[in-house]
Formats: structure tokens, C-alpha cells, sequence
């Protein structure tokens, strides 16, 4: 099947096999920041944006992107150092085999809701998991990211 | 010796690859081309294979090979990543004629695409001769049913194991008269506490690629937290020398002691000594979930004798430990549940006796879970020590001040071992403000019916296992004056990458950025037992400090050859050396270096190894508020505060973030984390839809602080943090849970429907 | 993963549901659920080219197209107008916010699942699902009907002046839940829905003068509950006595106000 889209701002069109996880053809694509971390939908490890919104490129089909424009971090490099940077501070990366899809989503978090509070934080990421930090660290660094970008 | 990074939280120095997802792990850097390997898994807990025919799978356009039994070498090993000679049992082959759980390893198909590869796994066909298997652990123990019949099968080390009888390891230790002691008590409990195997979920799963070098070696690049036990173990199950493999760790996903095993490294390793080829697997969640190394289940019976005046005198322990269908890490655990858990209270202990068996069973081989069996001692010591203070009618803390481990004392239950450093009290009473725990004691029913209660724990774990574990450094300095620093530790996010560096940039007097750290690859990287057993900052932190005074040595050494003075004539400011006399009289550091390239004999370098003569132990405290609605049971974790004295943090936000992480691990493990088989063997908690860990809505606030002390056998006072965090969680969550209902869940996890049950029965 | 021959992004309701008559034929949804299991589909026909993605609102009802997604309803100014929390309340917990943008109303409801909040409050709504063939039917007869190979296009939302409360029991927050309760009083009427049994959802009427825990017992005595991973049977009947109490005497409260 023939999609057309954009990838990171670069328009494309390509034969792909419709029925394939986006995750695999993302990777396939050069796009390895975004990983797979279960087959379930529950990790958020593999979290991009299509059409601005954060979802599961595990759970999307690849012939579904079809003229939306989708985002992974390789596109997003200098917001990504930028947050990463607040994560770094705390130490609340850690293995850092999740912070790609956490990243993403706190981006698409950032697009949708203005000055959401720590609960509403907590909410937009709970579907990210992480197994090192305990969570709390990673809240500490957003909300000091989220604050000195209100007042940027 | 100024302290310019040594105590400061500094980032780590792969932050920024990590955060802006660069292509740093294992599968990212697998070549084009590798073949993918998968593994047939068998749908049932015990069973003998009669027949395995793999012809049509063989004929699937694509596929490179298929393996079964009648393939591999018949040298039996263990998994365990542990230093020679491995304490736990070879009772492995890489594929078996018997298989011993459900999701065991049948057959190995190899092939260029996962589509064909998953074509012919559904083409090879198995008739098995089904056999009845052992599941509840408490009939494993001298069951007519054999789990490892073979006779093949050694236990290298005298552990007490008899595959005759189920064991994998048995055995006893003494101090005093228990017997006396508990009866001339006032009070004697005796309580049973079960804890459960939990997965570890490291995000990223098990995943190894193997290639054949340029010198026809074996290379393999594996998310692993032992590199060089890897080599050794892969040598041993494939039969081929030491000098023919080499292992190489990039960034890993998380570990937690997973990875402490060798859960995937045979299967493309074996594929690609078959077909000459690059091989990978890539281990699905499910596959992590099934077949994998999780903790070991286990049964905790303690008595312990007091009077009323509150001296603990005397505390008798026996585990059962459910190590499954293989003996990884069974023998070594279970030492843990008690050498780990009784010294916390060596106050006014008299006497203690610690008995033990590890059994066989038909459910997926346990491995290392932080904690090793301390978290599941801790638990049952802890937890009888808070219904001791129910029963004496005192507070649980004071209880603790009475009887606790302070420093200088000598701990019997611990290899006889002295404290050196502990702040445990300091840790109780920190803990004991954080929490409000004088006006929280007792339970608050809120206007909506719920109830607030607070509890607590203590916990110890060790650092790095005395007379054993090797840590080890080459620094070498570079020729512009900076250095390098090859190390075998393997850094699984836990930054000791950074941190090393940080304890080496302030022994030499140089900026961190001068120094470059590559880890870990066993052709480059000097002998390290590896990353676990709370090892790495405690032990290759002391290599790296004495590498660092070896090589400044030689520096020295070297300057005052250049400037035709004795040694004891100069000094080294980390950027040159100079004269006493006349600082003007001088030469950089880059000379010395250069001068080292030039018609010289001397190698500006040092390799140093480093092992412990004792096994320090950190200690903590941990409190948990917790909000339970009676009706439901549903706990709420509304506060869990910690102290931790882990002697110098070298890098406290990463040590804050350790033990952030390890007690939310501990929480998941105290409220709902359990890995449950149907009756047939089959495991149920298959997923992380089926396995919940916690999430960020599931844990309030975690409010951490460090308490000090000084261990002069660690670097820089040093002492580990890594595992100790996960160990209060569930004790101290199972009393609050206890003050709030009334109900002293003693089976975890601390469910709901236990606590509401409990509270029925009450009524 | 599951396997496909083909792939059609239909065009139209009448493409998609001729397809959708081949034995080895699936309508996707969000594919949340499919892309777990193994099945190989001779075609896999797409709805998201027929504009199901929307949500409108008429003098009567709300519609909920097909492909609408779980995030949309969560988010939707009008349906929490209308009916307060509840739409959000029973999304909220389901995995996180990248999965509720995947996840399709129409799948949830398709697919009929026992453990579904969505199912078990729209029940309580008294909604109805528009089928391509078999029209509007009411959500509480659609649970009882067998797998066919209908499409379901809709689902609507009567606007009878509900008010409706949902609680759930959860052993962790995003986990499924371990017995979901939804009430809803329309006029005079309170209809209590009971999801997660583990059985699909199924409702009872509460009685003219019946107390809170009257309703809630007799609910826990008329519903069957069964045991899996997340409770025992008994433990679901106890959660059911709680929760049905608890919601009504959260209506009565809301009532009162």
C-alpha cells in the first residue's frame, strides 16, 4: 500500500505493509529513539505525535498515517536536549530507555494543555511507565521545566 | 584531596544521549542483515520430548537453522552470573529433552525475517510424554517427582544440594542457645510471612546480537550486567575457549539484578557458531514476563524471643525458597533472607539460628531481584517486630532504639562483622519527624470514613560481596594530559559511569571532562565481577581510588625525572608538576604524557583491582502513610518518607533517584505486584496488563534524605545504596496497613480483597 | 500482531459492510485489542476515511461516531456539559492518554467486553448503537446479540436529563477494574449498570423507596460474579454492595443540591 505523509517535516511517500506497527516501521525508517518496551499498550515507551497528538505507534497502524504529519524525537532534537536537560538535573532519566517516549508525550502534553496542574501532570503521563526513578524525580523536572517556561 | 565533584549532584555523562534518544542500546546498533532468533517455548510445566520433527520448519523460505535438543552441547551450566566457582547448581543445557515450566525452551529457529521465522515455530512439531509437576513449593522437598533426575547435574559448591531430593540448597548456622534463650524469654512469637516472585520489568527486555569477528572470535553484544560472567558462562555452554568469545555492554535498560542472569545470550550465540552468521534476539515482554529471572518466592518463619522490658534476646529463622525449574541464584538468596535481616536487631541478641531450604518446582528459575532475599528476610523480620510491639505495648520505634545495630558493634549474624559506619539510629529518628509519626500513631478516620495510618521498617543490605566480588580500573593517561578509564562495571542507568569519574577527577586534581570513560567490553576492560550485590560504588570505587594514587605515582615519578629531581623534591597539581623549591621550576601534565610516547619504557598507567575483606552494609528507615477505605480496602499511598545512610553519597541526586526508584519497586511489590500461575503451570501475570507495576498516579508523595557516616573501607566513605531502597516498603506498608484495620496481612501483595477478608473475620 | 491480505480503506458504509461479509473479514477499530492477537484476516477494512471521527449533538441525543476516540469523549465540552464528569470519569483510568487517542468508542462497544467502563456507563445512559444493517438498537439489547457481521456505525447518547454517577474499584490506577458501577436516575427512574463482574456489564432498576443499600444488596444478590486474576467472586459482590450505595447515595446527594 502507498501512504504519503511527513516524517519530521519531510514529506514522503512510501510502499509499506498497511498492517505493520508504526513502532517497527518508524525504526525500519531510522526513527530508533522510538522504542517498544511491551506489546500490550501499556508502557508509552513508543509514544510519537501524529497530527500533533501523542499516541502509541505500537498500537497504530502504519497505513493510518496516510496524510498526517508525524513526529518522533529525531524531529524534535532541540526541545528534547531542552526537557532532557531538566530530567538530567534530577538524575531522572536514569537508563533513559523510556525518557524518548515520556519526552514525546510531555511535548504533546505542552501543545494541549495550558499551566496544567501537578494532578493533571500526573494524569496526561500515566501511561508512560518507568521502572527506575519512581516517578517523583521526573515530576520534580517537569514542573520546574513547565514554570520556567511560563515565565521564558 | 579537595573534593570538587565527590558529593555533588551532578548529571550524568550520557544524559543528553539518552534524553534525545539516541541509538545507544543494544538492538539500535545490531547490524543490518543479523538473522532473527526466536525460541519455541513449551505449552506445558514438566514434560519429556519423544519427538521433535523440524523438517518442514527447516524448508520455510528464509530459515537458517533449527535447533532442538539433539543440538546442542551436553555440557551442563548455570545462568547465573556469579563468580567462579557459581555457588548455584549446572543444571542447565541450552535446549533440553526435558522440559521443566511452562514457556521452557524447545527448539531455536533462526531465519531472516521475524515473519518467516514465526512461520516455521508454528511448523515444527513436538509430541512431549506429559509428566505430573511440582507446583506448590511446599511439597517439593523430597517429592517423588524429580525436577532434575539427570545425572549429569553438579553442584559445584557444598551448599547443601541433593537433586534427589528436590533441593537446591539446604543448610544451617548457629550463634548461642536459641533453644535456652527463647525459652527464658517472657514473650515468644512465631509468625509466617510469604513473599512472592516479582518481575524486576526492566523497560527495555532481554536482547543480545552475536557476530563472528575478524578473528573468527565470538562477539556478543548483549544488555547485560555481567560481561565477563557472560564470557565465561557462554565458553562453558558452547564448549569453545575463553579466548574465542568476547562481550561487549552498551547502554542497558535497566537491569535491577534481571540481567544478572544470562537470560538470552545462548540462543543467537549458538546460532551464529552454527551458521557463521550475525544472529539476534530480541525477548518479547511476554517473554520477559514468562521466562525470565525473577524474584524468589519465599516462605519466612520466624520466632523471636523478648522480654518485657523489650530486649529482643534471641530470633530463630527458617526460609523455604521456591528457586523453579533452575537453581539460579537459589543457593545465594536465601543466605540473605537471614544474614540480612537478623543483624538489624544484634542490640541485646543472645542467640540466633538460621535454617534453610531452596527447592525445585515447575515454575519459571528465579534470579536476582534487588534485594536478594534481604527484601524477603526484611519482611518477616520487620514485620514480627511490629507485632512484638503490638504485643508489648510499646511504640514500634522506641522498640527499635532499644535493640537496633549501632556502630562499633559486633553483629553475630553477620559473619561476625563489625559496624564500621551506621547511622541507623540517626536514619529511625529522621524518619521519625518526617512522617509526624508522634502525633500519627494513631489512625485518623477522615469525614468520608477513610483511615490514615502510619507505619515503618528498617532495613540493611551489604556492599559488595566480601572476599568475592572484583572491581577493577585501568587509567591511563592520554597524551594531551587527559586520561582514559576502562572499566568492567557495567553502568544499567545507575550512572557509575559518572560517578567513577567523579571520585578520579578528584583524586587527580583534574576536570571530570578530561577524563574518558569506556564501558564495559571484556577484550578492553579489566576483570569486574560486575554490576550487582550493591558492588560497584563500593568496590570499583575503591579500584578507581587506588588506580588514581598508583598513577599520580607515576606521574610524579615521571615529572621529576624530566625535571632531574627526586620524587619527594616535587608535586602534582593534577596540571603539572613541579618543584617544592621553585614552582616556577615545572612540566605539564601534557609533557609528562608526551614524554611517555618518546623513548620511554614506563607506561603512564595503572590497573588496579579491588575485592573486601568485609561487606559494609548501608542501613535505612522507612515510613508509609496510608489512607485505607474499609470498604474496599483500597490503600491509598498517601507519603512514604526515607533516611538512608549509605555512608557518602558521591552523587546524591543519583543516589536519591536510586532509592526514589527502589522504594516505589517496593511499594508495587507490597501492594499488588505477584506473578500467578494457573493450575496447570501456566503463568498468568504474562504482561504488563496482567502484571501491574505502579504507575505515576499510583504513589503520592516519596520524600527521601540521606543521613551519613563515614566507611573507611569505601571510597570516599563510601558505602552501596542500590538495593537496600526496595527493602521497607512492604514491611512498613503492612503496618500501617495493620494500625489502620486492624488486619496484619502477612501474604503479599497487601491486596484489597486480603484486607477487607481480614476485616470480615474480625467482625 | 495480526496478519492481513488486504487492506481497504472503505469508502463508504456499503463497501466496507459487502467486505465485511467474507468470512476471514474484520472491520478495524483502534486496533488497541486486534494487534494482540494472531489473526491472519483476508481483509482488514479501514472506516477512517467515512468522517465516523465526530461527535455531534442534536435536540435529542448525542452522536458518537465509530471511530471516535476515547480521548475525544474525554475531552468534549458538550457531553460534560451535558452529563457532568461521568463520560470522563469512566475513560480516565483506561491506560493513559496516547491509548485514548487510539482507542475507538466503536471498538469499546463492538466489542462487548467485561471488563469495558465505557460499556457498562453507556449502558446506565440507556444508549443506542446505529448498525449499518440493523438500525438503531438499544445498547442493552446490543449486549445480548451475538457477533455478526454487521457494522456499528454510532453509538448515541439520549439527552433525557440523565444524571449519572460512575465508581469503579481498581487496584491500580490504570488497571482494569475490578467491579465498575455506573447510576443514573432519568426523571423518577435510577438504573444501576454492574461491569467487570468479570462478565459483561448488566443492569437492574431501582425500586420505587428502595434505600441506597436495599438497591445495592439486592443488586450484589441478582447479578452473577466470577473470579479471575483481579478478585474473587465473593469480593466482587461485596465491592458491588459498596459501590451501588455509595453511587446512589451520591445521586440523592447531587439531587439534593
Amino acid at each position: 500500500m502507498k501512504i504519503s505523509y511527513t516524517l519530521n517535516g519531510r514529506a514522503i511517500t512510501d510502499e509499506v505493509t498497511p498492517a505493520q506497527p508504526l513502532t517497527e516501521y518508524l525504526r525500519s525508517r531510522g526513527c530508533l529513539s522510538v522504542k517498544r518496551g511491551c506489546e500490550t499498550s501499556n508502557c508509552g515507551l513508543c509514544t510519537v505525535l501524529v497530527d500533533d497528538k501523542p499516541v502509541l505507534s505500537c498500537s497504530t497502524l502504519t497505513a493510518r498515517i496516510d496524510g498526517k504529519k508525524v513526529e518522533t524525537m529525531e524531529g524534535l532534537q532541540e526541545q528534547a536536549a531542552e526537557i532532557g536537560g531538566y530530567l538530567a538535573d534530577e538524575g531522572a532519566e536514569q537508563c533513559g530507555f523510556c525518557s524518548p517516549g515520556l519526552i514525546m508525550n510531555i511535548i504533546g502534553m505542552t501543545r494541549e494543555l495550558k499551566h496544567p496542574t501537578e494532578q493533571q501532570v500526573r494524569q496526561y503521563l500515566a501511561g508512560n511507565l518507568c521502572r527506575c526513578t519512581g516517578y517523583v524525580s521526573q515530576l520534580r523536572a517537569i514542573t520546574r521545566y513547565l514554570a520556567e517556561k511560563e515565565e521564558a | 584531596m579537595s573534593q570538587k565533584y565527590v558529593g555533588k549532584g551532578l548529571r550524568k555523562s550520557d544524559a543528553h544521549a539518552l534524553t534525545t534518544g539516541q541509538p545507544v542500546y543494544t538492538d539500535d546498533i545490531a547490524p543490518a542483515g543479523c538473522l532473527i532468533v526466536k525460541v519455541l517455548r513449551s505449552p506445558h510445566a514438566h514434560a519429556l520430548i519423544t519427538d521433535i520433527n523440524t523438517d518442514i520448519a527447516k524448508k520455510v523460505p528464509g530459515i537458517a537453522c533449527v535447533l532442538t535438543y539433539q543440538d546442542v552441547p551436553q555440557q551442563r551450566f548455570t545462568m547465573a552470573g556469579q563468580t567462579y566457582p557459581e555457588p548455584s547448581p549446572y543444571d542447565r543445557l541450552i535446549l533440553d529433552q526435558r522440559v521443566r515450566f511452562v514457556g521452557d525452551a524447545v527448539a531455536i529457529v533462526a531465519g531472516e525475517t521475524d515473519e518467516a521465522v514465526d512461520r516455521a515455530l508454528r511448523m515444527i512439531k513436538v509430541k512431549y510424554e506429559v509428566l505430573e509437576p511440582v507446583l506448590d513449593f511446599h511439597k517439593a522437598k523430597d517429592n517423588k517427582i524429580l525436577i532434575h533426575p539427570e545425572e549429569n547435574w553438579v553442584a559445584n559448591c557444598p551448599v547443601g544440594a541433593d537433586n534427589q531430593r528436590n533441593l537446591c540448597a539446604s543448610g544451617q548456622e548457629a550463634y548461642g542457645d536459641i533453644d535456652a534463650v527463647l525459652s527464658g524469654c517472657d514473650v515468644v512469637l512465631e509468625r509466617t510471612y510469604h513473599t512472592k516472585a516479582n518481575q524486576q520489568t526492566p523497560m527495555e527486555t532481554f536482547r543480545t546480537y552475536t557476530q563472528l569477528d575478524t578473528y573468527g572470535r565470538l562477539n556478543i553484544i548483549s544488555s547485560t550486567q555481567v560481561p565477563f560472567h557472560v564470557r565465561r558462562i557462554l565458553s562453558v555452554a558452547l564448549g569453545i575457549p575463553k579466548s574465542k568469545v568476547r562481550v561487549i555492554k552498551p547502554r542497558i535498560g535497566g537491569g535491577f539484578g534481571a540481567k544478572q542472569t544470562v537470560i538470552t545470550e545462548v540462543y543467537p550465540a549458538i546460532v551464529t557458531m552454527k551458521t557463521g552468521r550475525p544472529a539476534k534476539i530480541v525477548y518479547t515482554r511476554e517473554e520477559s514476563m514468562i521466562a525470565s529471572s525473577p524474584r524468589h518466592e519465599m516462605e519466612v518463619t520466624v520466632r523471636i524471643g523478648a522480654m518485657k522490658d523489650g530486649r529482643i534476646r534471641g530470633i530463630d529463622l527458617y526460609t523455604l525458597s521456591n528457586t523453579g525449574a533452575f537453581g539460579e541464584h537459589g543457593p545465594t538468596t536465601v543466605g540473605l533472607s537471614g544474614h540480612k535481616s537478623i543483624p538489624l536487631y544484634s542490640g541485646n541478641q543472645e542467640a540466633f539460628r538460621f535454617r534453610y531450604d531452596v527447592v525445585y518446582t515447575n515454575v519459571m528459575s528465579a534470579g536476582a531481584y534487588r534485594g536478594y532475599g534481604a527484601t524477603q528476610g526484611i519482611f518477616a523480620i520487620e514485620s514480627i517486630v511490629n507485632e512484638l510491639a503490638d504485643v508489648l505495648h510499646r511504640d514500634p520505634i522506641d522498640l527499635r532504639m532499644q535493640n537496633m545495630v549501632r556502630e562499633g558493634m559486633c553483629m553475630p549474624a553477620y559473619y561476625g562483622e563489625v559496624t564500621n559506619a551506621c547511622a541507623l539510629d540517626r536514619c529511625v529518628q529522621r524518619v521519625r519527624e518526617m512522617i509526624g509519626w508522634d502525633e500519627k500513631i494513631k489512625p485518623r478516620v477522615l469525614p468520608n470514613g477513610h483511615i490514615r495510618a502510619v507505619g515503618m521498617a528498617m532495613a540493611m543490605q551489604g556492599s559488595a560481596i566480601s572476599k568475592v566480588d572484583v572491581g577493577a580500573v585501568i587509567l591511563r593517561l592520554s597524551d594531551d594530559g587527559t586520561y582514559n578509564m576502562l572499566l568492567g562495571c557495567t553502568d544499567m542507568g545507575t550512572g557509575c559511569d559518572t560517578i567513577l569519574a567523579q571520585m578520579a577527577a578528584d583524586c587527580l586534581g583534574c576536570r571530570m571532562e578530561d577524563i574518558a570513560v569506556y564501558a564495559s567490553d571484556t577484550d578492553t576492560a579489566p576483570y569486574d565481577s560486575g554490576s550487582y550485590a550493591s558492588a560497584t560504588t563500593y568496590v570499583t570505587g575503591m579500584a578507581c581510588v587506588r588506580a588514581c594514587e598508583e598513577l599520580r605515582g607515576k606521574i610524579l615519578h615521571q615529572g621529576a625525572k624530566m625535571l632531574n629531581l627526586s620524587e619527594d623534591a616535587v608535586e602534582f597539581d593534577g596540571k603539572r608538576v613541579y618543584a617544592l623549591e621553585d614552582d616556577t621550576c615545572a612540566v605539564t601534565l601534557a609533557d609528562i604524557a608526551y614524554s611517555g610516547q618518546c623513548n620511554c619504557s614506563d607506561v603512564l598507567s595503572a590497573t588496579v583491582s579491588h575485592s573486601s575483606l568485609v561487606s559494609p552494609p548501608p542501613f535505612m528507615a522507612g515510613a508509609a502513610e496510608v489512607e485505607v477505605d474499609p470498604e474496599t480496602g483500597h490503600v491509598e499511598l498517601i507519603d512514604y518518607v526515607a533516611a538512608v545512610d549509605c555512608g557518602t553519597p558521591i552523587n546524591p541526586n543519583l543516589a536519591r533517584v536510586q532509592t526514589e526508584g527502589g522504594i516505589v519497586q517496593g511499594i508495587g511489590m507490597a501492594l499488588y505486584e505477584d506473578i500467578v500461575y494457573a493450575a496447570d503451570g501456566t503463568n498468568l501475570s504474562n504482561s504488563f496488563m496482567q502484571y501491574k507495576i505502579p504507575s505515576r498516579l499510583d504513589i503520592g508523595t516519596v520524600r527521601v534524605e540521606f543521613e551519613t557516616s563515614y566507611e573507611p573501607t569505601g571510597p570516599f566513605g563510601a558505602k552501596s545504596i542500590g538495593e537496600i531502597v526496595i527493602n521497607t516498603p512492604s514491611p512498613a506498608i503492612a503496618d500501617a496497613v495493620a494500625r489502620a484495620t486492624g488486619v496484619r496481612v502477612r501474604t503479599l501483595p497487601i491486596t484489597a480483597e486480603k484486607i477487607v477478608r481480614g476485616m470480615m473475620e474480625q467482625a | 500482531m495480526f496478519t492481513t491480505q488486504n487492506y481497504v480503506v472503505a469508502s463508504s458504509l456499503d463497501e466496507a459492510y459487502e467486505l465485511n461479509q467474507k468470512p476471514k473479514s474484520t472491520i478495524l477499530g483502534g486496533c488497541g485489542w486486534l494487534k494482540m492477537g494472531r489473526r491472519m484476516m483476508s481483509t482488514a477494512i479501514d472506516l477512517s476515511a467515512l468522517g465516523l471521527d465526530k461527535i455531534t449533538e442534536t435536540e435529542t441525543y448525542f452522536s458518537l461516531g465509530a471511530m471516535v476516540t476515547l480521548r475525544q469523549m474525554e475531552t468534549h465540552a458538550g457531553l460534560s456539559a451535558y452529563f457532568g464528569d461521568c463520560i470522563a470519569a469512566c475513560v480516565r483510568h483506561i491506560v493513559g492518554v496516547q491509548f485514548r487517542n487510539g482507542a475507538t468508542i466503536g471498538g469499546s462497544i463492538w466489542g462487548r467486553f467485561g471488563f469495558s467502563d465505557p460499556l457498562t456507563l453507556f449502558l446506565a445512559l440507556d444508549a443506542q448503537v446505529v448498525l449499518h444493517k440493523g438500525g438503531v438498537v438499544p445498547l442493552s439489547d446490543f449486549v445480548q446479540m451475538p457477533y455478526d457481521r454487521d457494522i456499528l456505525v454510532e453509538v448515541r447518547l439520549p439527552k433525557r436529563g440523565q444524571k449519572a454517577v460512575y465508581l469503579t474499584h481498581r487496584a491500580t490506577a490504570t488497571d482494569f477494574p475490578v467491579l465498575a458501577v455506573a447510576l443514573c436516575r432519568t426523571g423518577e427512574q435510577t438504573v444501576c449498570a454492574v461491569g467487570a463482574r468479570p462478565q459483561r456489564a448488566a443492569r437492574v432498576a431501582r425500586e420505587p423507596g428502595e434505600s441506597a443499600q436495599a438497591f445495592a444488596d439486592r443488586c450484589a444478590q441478582v447479578l452473577s460474579f466470577s473470579t479471575n486474576l483481579r478478585g474473587s467472586a465473593e469480593y466482587r459482590a461485596h465491592l458491588c454492595r459498596v459501590l451501588v450505595r455509595r453511587a446512589a447515595l451520591a445521586l440523592e446527594e447531587e439531587g439534593n443540591a
